[in-house]
C-alpha cells in the first residue's frame, strides 16, 4: 500500500460553512490531518442546517455539515477569548496550513489574521477565502454561495425566457470555488518544499464563479451579446431538452447533435418516417418546429421509465440520460461502480454517506475512514496528543469556558434533543 | 549523462522557483483534451507549465463550436476555443498514423504530464496508453477526463452536457414546478470534470515529487458534477427527500405535517432582479434580514414587519403562507429600488442581496476591475488593435494573481519550434505536412 500522499501535513482549519471546509477535506482524504476549529458560542451555521439525521435538529445530527468536514478532527474553542486565542496561537504554530473563509477581517480580531500568524509562523500557507474577496470597494460583503451565484451571472441563464431567473439551490459558487483554490494550496505546498517558504493565498469566490461564464463573457465583449434564459435549448443541438417519463417526477434529457442521432431516435421511438418528414429532417427545420417536436417526443417518452429509455436510447447510440435526483445518483450503477460514496460511521448520525473525490488514482487512492466530528468531538485527542496540554490544563479551559461545551450553546436553537 | 535538451529542461525547473504561481515552470504537459475538459490543461498552464495542445491536423473539435468571433464561423475565431485554449502553445498532429505516433512518442519523452479526453480505451488502443507512456517515459502522469470514468456501466455511453447534468443530478434541481427540469445554459459538464481533474493531476504531482512515481489519473465528469449539489444526496441519505426545482426560491425539506418550505428569493426591481430573502434562525440570516427590513421601513414599506424578532423566525415551522406574505411584503418594496441601489445597501449594511447580474454587470464590475480580475490580451489575428478580456486565475498568491501567459494558439501554430526541437527539419515538416501527419 502506498503512502498517503499528504501524510504528515498539519492544516488548522478554521473555514467554515461550505465552501472553505472542502479544501481541508481534500487534503484529508488523501492523508493530511486536518483539525476543524469550531465554537458552541458561535456555530458553524452548517450545523444547524438540515438534513438533520430523523428530521430532529441538532449541532451533531446534520449531513449537512458532515458532507464537509469528512475524515477531520473535531475540537470545540472559543478564541474570541484571550485564552482561547493562547491556544489558537499554539494550535497555528503547529500547523502546515492554515485556512480562512470568514467574512474578511473576521479573524484579524483575534490575531489570527495571517499577518498575525506568519509573525508567529513564518513559513505558514494560508489562505483566506471570501464571496468578493478581501480587497476592493464591495470587499466587506459576506454572503452564501446562491447570493454569489446570482452575482456571477448564473442566474440569469438559469431559467425559461418568459419567466424570472432561478436561484440556484446548490449554492454553485461554493463548489467553483474549491477546485483553484486546492491547486493553489499544492503549489504553495510545493514552493515551501523548494525554498522553505510560506504563501499567502487569496480568493474571491465569485472570480471563481465567473472563470466558469468564459465564452459567455467573450460573446458580450466580441459581439455585444448578453446570454439571456434559453430553457433548455441549445445553438447545435435539437431536439435538446428534458422530457417526462413515467411515474412521479421522471424525467429523460435527451440531445441530437446530428442527423445520424436524429435517424437513431425516430427509430427507437417507432417514428422512421419522421427521417424525411419536412418539418424535422434537417437541423434547421426541427429547430424551426422545436417546440411541435418536444412535445411529439414528450407523447412518447411519457409511456416509458425512465431508466428503459436510456437503455433503449443508448443501445441505438442516441445520448440520454435520466434526470436522477437524490436518490438515483446513490442508486446509479455507473456512481456505485466508482464507489463516488463511501458509508461511514458517525458518532450520532451513524451510518452515512460520504462524498470522495471525482477522481480515482491509481496509486494512491485515499484511504476514506473517519467521519465528520461531533462538536468538539476530537478535544482530548487534539489537545493532549497532538498540542501537548496537560489534564489540568484541560480541566481548567473547560471551566473558564475557553473549551466551549453544550452548556455554551446559545439559546435553545441548535440544543441537541434530549 | 545529460542529453542537451534535458539539460534545458532541467536548467528551467530550478532557476524559477521563486514564486509560487509558476510553480510548474519547466514542466511539459502534452494536452489533446477537448471542450471544457481543457480546464485542466489551462489550470497547468496558469502555473507555469509549458502546455503543448496537440491537435488533429484538421483542428480541434472545440474550434467548431460558438460562440463566434464577430459570428463568423471559423477555427480561427471560435471564442470557446480562445477561452478553453489559453496558456498554451499548439501543435498538429495525426494520431492515427503511425509516424504521427512516433513524433507522439517522442513528444512524451520531453513531458511530464499528458491529459486527454478520448473515449475509454482509445489511447491504449492506439499503444499509447498508460503503461506505453509510462514505459516511455518513467514517472509521467496521465489525467483521463472522460463523463463517467475509465471503467463501469456507462463508460460509453454517448454524453453532452445535458445528459451529463441530468445523470449527475444537477438538473432535477433547477427548474419550475410545472416544466421539464433545466440546466444551466453555459455548459458546465465537461468544464468541472476539466477543473476537478486539475486537483486530481495536482495531487499526484505531489507525490511524484516526493517519490519519483507517475500515476493515472481517472477523472469522472459525472462524479464531478456531483461534487457540487451542496446537501442533495445527504437528504436522500438521511430524509429519504428528494430536492427539486420549484421556481426562484429555496427549498427546505421538512417532514409533515408542514412539508417543504418554499422561501422566495427572486424579486424583480426596477432595471431587472434581484437574490435575496428573508430568513431567521441563524446569526448572519438574522442581521440580513433585519438589515433589509430596516430599509424598508425606512420607506414606508413593510411596516407591519417592524421591530419583529427575526431570531424566533424558524423555517422548520414557518407556515408557507406567512412566509410567502413576507415575500410579497418586500416585492412591493424592491420593485421602487435599482439594481445598483440593491447593491449598495447590501455592501453597506451587510444584507445578502445581490442584482442578479448578466455578462455585461460582469464584465463592467467596479470590484472584478479593482481586483484585476480580467486580464486584455492582444489578438492582432483578428483585427488591427483587437484584445479581447479574459477572466484570470481565481487565487492571488503572495499578492499576485497567476498571470494569462499566452492567448490560444492558432492551427499548428507552433509546429516549427516543438517538432524542430525534436530535431524534425523544415524538409521533413513539409513532407508531413503534405503527407497530413501535422
Amino acid at each position: 500500500m502506498a503512502k498517503a500522499v499528504f501524510q504528515g501535513i498539519k492544516v488548522c482549519d478554521f473555514a467554515w460553512i461550505a465552501m472553505g471546509p472542502q479544501v481541508a477535506r481534500e487534503l484529508a482524504l488523501h492523508g493530511a490531518t486536518a483539525i476543524r476549529v469550531e465554537s458552541h458560542r458561535k456555530l458553524d451555521g452548517l450545523r444547524t442546517s438540515g438534513p438533520f439525521k430523523d428530521f430532529r435538529p441538532g449541532i451533531d445530527r446534520t449531513g449537512f455539515y458532515s458532507a464537509f468536514n469528512t475524515q477531520k478532527y473535531g475540537i470545540s474553542l472559543d478564541y474570541s477569548r484571550p485564552r482561547g486565542q493562547e491556544v489558537a496561537r499554539r494550535l497555528v504554530q503547529w500547523a502546515d496550513i492554515v485556512t480562512d473563509s470568514m467574512t474578511p477581517g473576521t479573524l484579524a480580531k483575534f490575531g489570527l489574521d495571517y499577518e498575525s500568524v506568519a509573525r508567529l509562523k513564518p513559513d505558514i500557507i494560508y489562505f483566506s477565502t471570501s464571496q468578493m474577496g478581501k480587497s476592493g470597494p464591495y470587499g466587506q460583503f459576506g454572503s452564501f454561495g446562491d447570493v454569489a451565484s446570482a452575482y456571477c451571472g448564473f442566474s440569469q441563464i438559469l431559467g425559461y425566457p418568459d419567466r424570472t431567473p432561478l436561484r440556484l439551490h446548490n449554492a454553485y459558487t461554493d463548489f467553483t470555488a474549491p477546485w483553484p483554490l486546492i491547486v493553489s494550496v499544492i503549489s504553495a505546498l510545493l514552493y515551501r518544499r523548494k525554498t522553505g517558504k510560506g504563501v499567502y493565498l487569496e480568493q474571491s469566490q465569485i472570480e471563481s464563479g465567473i472563470g466558469m461564464l468564459g465564452p459567455a463573457l467573450l460573446d458580450y465583449a466580441a459581439n455585444g451579446r448578453i446570454s439571456g434564459r434559453i430553457g433548455n435549448q441549445d445553438p447545435y443541438m435539437c431536439p435538446h431538452n428534458s422530457y417526462p417519463c413515467r411515474g412521479e417526477y421522471r424525467w429523460i434529457a435527451i440531445a441530437i447533435g446530428n442527423d445520424e442521432e436524429w435517424c437513431s431516435l425516430c427509430e427507437v421511438m417507432g417514428r422512421p418516417e419522421w427521417r424525411q418528414d419536412s418539418r424535422f429532417s434537417t437541423f434547421m427545420s426541427r429547430k424551426e418546429n422545436e417546440a411541435e417536436l418536444d412535445g411529439l417526443i414528450a407523447h412518447w417518452t411519457r409511456d416509458y421509465p425512465s431508466e428503459q429509455l436510456m437503455a433503449m436510447l443508448q443501445a441505438a447510440g442516441v445520448p440520454s440520460g435520466t434526470v436522477h435526483d437524490g436518490e438515483g445518483i446513490v442508486n446509479d450503477p455507473q456512481v456505485k461502480h466508482r464507489q463516488a460514496f463511501r458509508w461511514l460511521n458517525h458518532s450520532v448520525i451513524g451510518r452515512m454517506l460520504y462524498n470522495t473525490p471525482s477522481y480515482a488514482l491509481s496509486k494512491t487512492p485515499p484511504e476514506i475512514w473517519k467521519a465528520a466530528p461531533c462538536l468538539g468531538e476530537d478535544n482530548e485527542l487534539v489537545y493532549k496528543d497532538m498540542l501537548g496540554y496537560s489534564d489540568d490544563d484541560i480541566c481548567s479551559m473547560l471551566v473558564d469556558g475557553t473549551i466551549t461545551t453544550e452548556g455554551d450553546l446559545p439559546g435553545t436553537r441548535g440544543r441537541p434533543p434530549q | 549523462m545529460l542529453c542537451r535538451q534535458s539539460f534545458h529542461h532541467w536548467l528551467r525547473k530550478t532557476m524559477d522557483s521563486d514564486k509560487p504561481e509558476s510553480i510548474l515552470r519547466g514542466y511539459r504537459v502534452l494536452d489533446m483534451a477537448e471542450g471544457g475538459c481543457m480546464m485542466c490543461g489551462k489550470t497547468l498552464g496558469n502555473l507555469g507549465a509549458d502546455v503543448i495542445m496537440v491537435e488533429p491536423p484538421c483542428g480541434s473539435p472545440t474550434r467548431s463550436n460558438e460562440p463566434f468571433y464577430h459570428d463568423t464561423p471559423d477555427p480561427e475565431k471560435s471564442l470557446n476555443w480562445l477561452f478553453f485554449g489559453l496558456n498554451r502553445r499548439g501543435i498538429t498532429l495525426n494520431l492515427n498514423s503511425e509516424e504521427g505516433r512516433d513524433i507522439f512518442r517522442r513528444l512524451v519523452r520531453t513531458a511530464d504530464f499528458v491529459i486527454e479526453s478520448f473515449e475509454p480505451g482509445y489511447m491504449a488502443r492506439l499503444g499509447l496508453g498508460y503503461s506505453h507512456l509510462n514505459e516511455i517515459k518513467p514517472g509521467i502522469i496521465m489525467t483521463s477526463i472522460t463523463p463517467f470514468g475509465q471503467s463501469g456501466p456507462y463508460s460509453h455511453y454517448k454524453a453532452t452536457d445535458i445528459v451529463g447534468v441530468a445523470l449527475s443530478g444537477m438538473m432535477s434541481i433547477y427548474g419550475e414546478a410545472d416544466r421539464a427540469p433545466l440546466r444551466i445554459s453555459a455548459p458546465q459538464f465537461y468544464m468541472q470534470g476539466g477543473l476537478q481533474a486539475a486537483v486530481g493531476t495536482m495531487v499526484a504531482h505531489y507525490y511524484r515529487e516526493l517519490t519519483g512515481e507517475g500515476q493515472l489519473v481517472d477523472q469522472s465528469c459525472q462524479q464531478a458534477i456531483i461534487l457540487t449539489l451542496m446537501n442533495v444526496a445527504e437528504t436522500w441519505d438521511l430524509n429519504r427527500t428528494n430536492i427539486r426545482g420549484h421556481g426562484p426560491g429555496m427549498i427546505t425539506p421538512r417532514p409533515k405535517p408542514h412539508g417543504p418550505l418554499f422561501t422566495r428569493s427572486i424579486f424583480p426591481c426596477k432595471d431587472g432582479y434581484v437574490l435575496t430573502r428573508i430568513t431567521g434562525s441563524t446569526a448572519g440570516n438574522v442581521a440580513s434580514t433585519k438589515a433589509l427590513v430596516d430599509w424598508a421601513n425606512q420607506n414606508g414599506y413593510m411596516t407591519e414587519l417592524k421591530d419583529f424578532d427575526w431570531s424566533a423566525l424558524d423555517a422548520h415551522t414557518l407556515h408557507q403562507e406567512d412566509s410567502d406574505h413576507m415575500a410579497s411584503l418586500l416585492e412591493e418594496f424592491l420593485k421602487t429600488r435599482t439594481k445598483a441601489e440593491c447593491l449598495e445597501r447590501a455592501v453597506k449594511h451587510s444584507i445578502m442581496m445581490v442584482p442578479v447580474n448578466d455578462t455585461r454587470d460582469v464584465l463592467e464590475c467596479p470590484q472584478m476591475a479593482y481586483r484585476g480580475l480580467f486580464q486584455r490580451l492582444d489578438h492582432p489575428e483578428l483585427g488591427q488593435g483587437e484584445s479581447l478580456p479574459y477572466p484570470g486565475f481565481p487565487v492571488m498568491m503572495n499578492g499576485n494573481r497567476p498571470k494569462i501567459c499566452r492567448r490560444a494558439p492558432g492551427i499548428g501554430e507552433h509546429n516549427e519550434a516543438i517538432l524542430g526541437e525534436l530535431g524534425i527539419t523544415s524538409k521533413h515538416m513539409f513532407l508531413l505536412k503534405a503527407r497530413g501527419i501535422i
